[in-house]
């Protein structure tokens, strides 16, 4: 690998948390789910934020634009995987199918393309929301 | 919106590569590298792989 991975401290352990890690520590966790960079956010992490936020929602937007399809049903296993990746996009999923995005179904391989972004990008979201949990808890810095 | 092929590709590899470096990484010069690290991994390997299916295919 090009560079090496977060290291853990000189026991071996993840660093130990901080005082400030009292209260709700899943609410970067929830925030950054519903809304992309929000948890970054919170965790006083803005420029982290914006990038995030900017790379997920342009994600998804283009995958839109592209007239990819949002999963809606879980008829089989594949539409259950799709519909999972695409709930990590938090309130741009639900907004979006209340606008009545994304329900066309899928007639070129842009769109194909297009559906699959937004896969991505809610699981790109998740793991940007998990990161902001593991920096609210110290485990990150 | 249609892209082409390429031009979704690196569209796809610059988000994605954003993300994982912020998220993998800790400071930012190592994000910043681990993120140009993944846009090369992901676009030179599409390259690999379609000149791959490309002689498979003649």
């Amino acid at each position: 690998m090009a560079t090496t991975p977060n290291k853990p401290n000189a026991a071996g352990k993840p660093a130990a948390a901080k005082p400030s890690d009292q209260g709700f520590v899943y609410l970067p966790l929830i925030a950054g789910w519903l809304v992309p960079g929000a948890g970054h956010f919170l965790v006083r992490k803005p420029i982290r934020g914006a990038l995030l936020a900017v790379s997920i929602i342009a994600m998804f937007a283009m995958g839109l634009a592209m007239q990819g399809q949002l999963h809606t049903s879980a008829q089989d296993i594949l539409d259950l995987l799709g519909m999972v990746g695409d709930l990590g996009s938090g309130l741009l999923y639900f907004v979006s199918r209340m606008l009545g995005l994304g329900s066309q179904p899928v007639q070129t391989t842009v769109a194909d393309y297009g559906s699959k972004f937004i896969v991505v990008a809610g699981l790109l979201n998740v793991i940007a929301a998990v990161d902001a949990h593991n920096l609210r808890t110290g485990r990150k810095s | 919106m249609h892209p082409s092929h390429l031009t979704a590709v690196l569209l796809f590899a610059l988000f994605a590569s954003t993300v994982f470096g912020i998220t993998m990484r800790d400071t930012p010069k190592r994000m910043f590298r681990y993120g140009a690290y993944c846009f090369a991994l992901f676009v030179g390997s599409v390259i690999v792989f379609s000149w791959v299916m490309f002689l498979i295919a003649r």
